[in-house]
């Protein structure tokens, strides 16, 4: 909106986030945040279970998850809020997460390029050092058509959250 | 390829994840089940478009029912336990019905390869597609 744009906040930015759409539906929270990184829970839920006699997480939010650390960790290393799309993600799921336990997935960006982000991080039940997934996944930055100021036709594929171009 | 009364497609169970989120069962293509979900804000992500989530957990659970159908066909029952899954995102989902089936590229006794396409209007140009790997282990 301001054309002074101040710098991408993941902190101020979930407030936003967790309280619409997928996200919000997920319940997911902002637990911190580094230069490129950032760390998001998404909390127990009994109606996400993948099988009905298990009270294990399905491994889908978990995906919903870290697609959306994904994306703040790339606003958060470039600093500002520019569209980007998800192009490609990969979960390799170590473990299920432990019963009626929270999930917690931190992303890295770890290159940007002039049209791609590149982003590796982890889903953990409590432990860091003992994952329940590793993630790694591909977003490409959607360049505005300057004519409109919005995003062109064509370039416009899936994106983990709101992309924010209004 | 017996010829009961029952289909397994058909009579499919899914999943509270996947009725949590509005997936349905629409018919079959082939043999294989058609998940479908219609656009709400639970899979909004983007204002208008789904969330890339929503439309992996969409894939994801057309390549269970897949998977699913194919066994209880042969007979088997074991519990199934994801090893990966890789999404590509070819093309933005818009506020429409969408859908989705997998295809079983490999069963073997311990693992399950499983390709899924979800599509919107045009079946012939995915939206996304996804590739599962999924291990199946025998239960006591």
């Amino acid at each position: 909106m301001s054309s002074s744009k101040a710098r991408f906040d993941p902190a101020q930015a979930s407030k936003f986030f967790t309280k619409h759409g997928h996200s919000g539906w997920l319940g997911l929270r902002y637990r911190a945040h580094g230069e490129n990184w950032v760390e998001l829970e998404l909390p127990w839920r009994e109606d996400l279970l993948g099988e009905e006699d298990r009270a294990v997480l399905a491994s889908g939010p978990i995906v919903s998850l870290m697609d959306m650390a994904s994306g703040m960790s790339i606003w958060t290393t470039k600093g500002d809020f520019t569209p980007i799309a998800t192009l490609d993600l990969r979960v390799d799921y170590q473990r299920p997460a432990k019963e009626c336990a929270a999930v917690i997935g931190r992303v890295e960006c770890y290159r940007t390029t002039k049209s791609a982000a590149f982003v590796r991080g982890i889903a953990h039940d409590g432990d860091p050092d003992d994952p329940v997934a590793h993630v790694a996944g591909v977003f490409m930055t959607i360049d505005r058509d300057p004519r409109q100021g919005k995003v062109p036709m064509g370039q416009d594929a899936a994106s983990s959250a709101g992309t924010g171009d209004e | 390829m017996s010829d009961t009364q029952s289909d397994p497609a058909v009579d499919l169970i899914l999943p509270p994840y996947a009725r949590a989120l509005g997936i349905s069962l629409h018919g079959l293509e082939g043999d294989m089940p058609v998940l479908t979900v219609g656009f709400s804000s639970v899979i909004e992500g983007r204002p208008g478009a789904f969330h890339g989530g929503a439309t992996a957990g969409l894939l994801e659970n057309a390549g269970y029912a897949a998977l699913r159908t194919v066994l209880v066909r042969e007979g088997r029952n074991p519990q199934l336990k994801p090893v990966n899954i890789t999404v590509q995102y070819l093309a933005a989902g818009k506020q429409k019905q969408t859908y989705a089936v997998g295809r079983i590229t490999r069963l073997g006794r311990r693992n399950a390869n499983i390709a899924v396409e979800a599509w919107q209007d045009d079946r012939g140009r995915p939206i996304a597609t996804a590739i599962l790997n999924i291990l199946m282990a025998e239960r006591d």
